[in-house]
């Protein structure tokens, strides 16, 4: 069974939903974003997205595109984000974490080199915000050859009719994208998930995660009512760029305050009522 | 005007496939809450191509408002000042609003009001694509934001006024340079925050299938004219045939109707900037190497870990580091040569033709007549060369007032 995999069954078996705190890769250094990355199973990370960074994020708000930015300028490159998940497998050796980015940085790596080297460092799954279903085979093969899970995106605007394509050959959870929009803008109503949610789950028996818009702890906890899984950025972004110097160097407690804020975040997951 | 023989089953006029792809290139590459729209598009566009009816209307807009066909001018005095080829310019600098970026425009919005779409955006450069979105959607009713890079916002302010004369709302950019690839990346974001009501008209032979194709096919009126035109005044095709190139719409709109006229050479000159082998120019195809960017896969100015690079030229509308995914195809089969002007190239050619035609060209087309300088003097009297004078000069007479150190 795969981390994830393992990861949500024994999540089911408490009872809960999980929490999937997102950090960007050498934002705004390498030791910090290691320092965090280091933290976030302690302060209640369930799984852990990483952000690989990119100029030219699509999806992206300005909130996580000035993370990325910072990244690159602290010299995060895609080797270098596959070695911190190598140095973090050093000491965890069950959390899940996913890489989360876009296709040109994969692509000029090389999609299988790529592949080989993301298991060989421990990474579980992978996103890539502009690989839809229809072009995936890029990755795919080589993705499953190495057992990594491909996570999917899965919006409001995927119709029903789309739903069974889009969810063919995802593995290790579905990413529920909650409102149209990009990231660290607004939020979906309860209205809208509780209507949008069951849609997914029809289709598959994968976990599902929300993401885009899930900001607070109240929220985190509204997420994994409905899903199985809170995915939060934008806000643990801000307090991170909150705590930066007029530089942008990172302050001796930017670590911490991110880490506090992903335990309020648990905290939140962990008291929320999972309908049975 | 069509007198192109239909495609043949070995025809270089035949794509993209069923999937976006001319051979490796092109395809959808989007986040999913894009797809739906994309597709939806395609579908939309699929049918307006077999709806006679589509190709009447949009035939009437481009004779009576745009003022097609553009004439096909004999630039004597160059031909003369070069002593070689002749010279003959395709005059869409002519069209209503000043450039040929207004045939995409018209044919999109036609689409994006079939489609029920009550709202366009779209991205600029130069602000040739800009003003023509901005016209179009004054001429139907429909509200229209553009994006445009701030850099682009300050070195293009004659377009940026006349894009707020016709009623649009103008974003300006400020992420990465400020220049057209900011600008597209922030309209895809505004479409993906839009998806109801928004129509997004991209203005060049890039971003996801089916806009490469799309584009192309209502560029096409350009070579398809300029083929009538010049066989009516030649009786033969012409030897080459030179267009500039920034993502490539004025180029890909000449060229194709030539595609399959194999002893026809087809040239695209992109931007050298600051020259080929400094960091500052806007040279993908002579430069960079296929990645993904924009929804398309195809040539890009990329560092070695796949970051984009900052493109440069002094034309705000070749300031891009990718190209339309068609050229980067045609430029792997080698059908179509790609070579590159720089900016004092194309300043000094921007000149000589102001005083050897009375034509102020763009700065984009200058980069054209500088490569015309180059070969139209090694050609024989006899030979046919054909350039797209695809813009007009009257937005960059400040950019080139400023480098000739003149105060305006």
């Amino acid at each position: 069974m795969s981390r994830i995999a393992a990861r949500f069954a024994a999540l089911k078996r408490e009872g809960r939903g999980a929490l999937i705190p997102f950090l960007e890769a050498y934002d705004p250094d390498a030791a910090t974003s290691m320092a965090i990355l280091r933290g976030m199973p302690s302060a209640g990370a369930d799984l852990i997205e990483i952000g690989m960074p990119f100029t030219d994020p699509m999806a992206d708000g300005p909130t996580i595109q000035a993370a990325g930015l910072r990244g690159l300028k602290a010299g995060a490159t895609l080797a270098r984000t596959l070695a911190m998940v190598q140095d973090f497998r050093l000491d965890d050796a069950d959390t899940p974490v996913i890489l989360m980015g876009y296709l040109n940085p994969i692509a000029s790596y090389g999609p299988q080199r790529f592949c080989e080297h993301a298991a060989a460092a421990g990474v579980d799954g992978v996103i890539v915000v502009d690989l839809p279903t229809e072009e995936a085979h890029l990755l795919a093969g080589h993705a499953h050859a190495n057992h990594l899970d491909i996570i999917r995106l899965v919006a409001p605007t995927t119709d029903d009719a789309r739903l069974p394509l889009v969810l063919q050959g995802s593995s290790g959870f579905v990413y529920y994208v909650s409102i149209t929009g990009i990231t660290g803008t607004r939020s979906a109503s309860t209205a809208d998930l509780a209507a949008a949610i069951p849609r997914v789950r029809a289709v598959t028996d994968l976990p599902i995660a929300i993401g885009f818009g899930v900001r607070t702890p109240a929220q985190a906890a509204q997420a994994v009512q409905v899903a199985d899984a809170a995915v939060v950025a934008s806000s643990l972004i801000e307090i991170l760029a909150a705590s930066l110097d007029a530089e942008g160097r990172a302050a001796p407690d930017t670590a911490q305050r991110v880490l506090d804020q992903v335990r309020a975040l648990a905290e939140g997951v962990r008291n929320a009522r999972v309908p049975a | 005007m069509n007198e192109i023989s239909p495609a043949r089953p070995n025809s270089l006029r035949l794509g993209p496939d069923g999937n976006g792809r001319f051979g490796e290139f092109g395809g959808r590459f989007v986040a999913e809450t894009l797809m739906p729209l994309v597709l939806q598009v395609e579908q939309a566009y699929e049918a307006a191509k077999r709806d006679p009816s589509f190709q009447i209307e949009l035939d009437a807009y481009l004779k009576d408002y745009v003022g097609r066909p553009s004439p096909l001018w004999f630039a004597e005095r160059l031909t003369k000042a070069l002593g070689g080829a002749k010279i003959y310019m395709k005059r869409d600098e002519l069209n209503h609003t000043g450039s040929h970026k207004i045939n995409n425009c018209l044919g999109q919005i036609l689409l994006a009001r079939r489609m029920g779409r009550t709202r366009i955006i779209a991205e600029t450069g130069a602000g040739q694509h800009g003003v023509a979105t901005a016209t179009v959607c004054a001429l139907f009713g429909l509200p229209c934001t553009i994006y445009m890079g701030a850099t682009d916002v300050e070195r293009q302010k004659p377009n940026v006024f006349r894009m707020k004369l016709l009623g649009a709302e103008i974003n300006a950019v400020t992420s990465g340079a400020g220049t057209l690839k900011d600008a597209m990346n922030e309209a895809m974001r505004d479409w993906v925050a839009n998806v109801e009501d928004t129509y997004y008209l991209i203005g060049t032979v890039a971003g996801p299938h089916p806009y490469p194709a799309m584009v192309r096919d209502f560029q096409s009126v350009i070579g398809t004219e300029a083929r009538a035109q010049i066989m009516e005044v030649e009786g033969r095709l012409p030897d080459a045939i030179i267009a500039a190139i920034g993502g490539g719409s004025n180029a890909m709109g000449l060229f194709h109707p030539f595609l399959d006229d194999s002893d026809v050479r087809l040239i695209g000159v992109e931007a050298a900037g600051r020259g080929l082998d400094t960091m500052e120019h806007a040279a993908s195809l002579s430069r960079g190497r296929p990645g993904v960017l924009h929804g398309n896969r195809t040539y890009l100015l990329q560092d070695e870990d796949g970051q984009i690079q900052e493109a440069h030229s002094i034309s705000a509308g070749l300031d891009y580091p990718g190209i339309g995914p068609e050229h980067s195809w045609l430029h792997e089969i080698g059908r179509v040569e790609y070579v590159a002007a720089t900016d004092a190239e194309a300043l000094d050619s921007f000149q000589f033709c102001c005083q050897t035609e009375g034509i102020i060209p763009a700065l984009e087309p200058a980069h054209a007549i500088a490569h015309v300088r180059k070969i139209a003097p090694e050609m024989g009297p006899d030979a046919v060369l054909l350039m797209n004078m695809c813009g007009r000069g009257d937005k960059d007479i400040f950019t080139v007032a400023a480098h000739l150190g003149v105060q305006l």
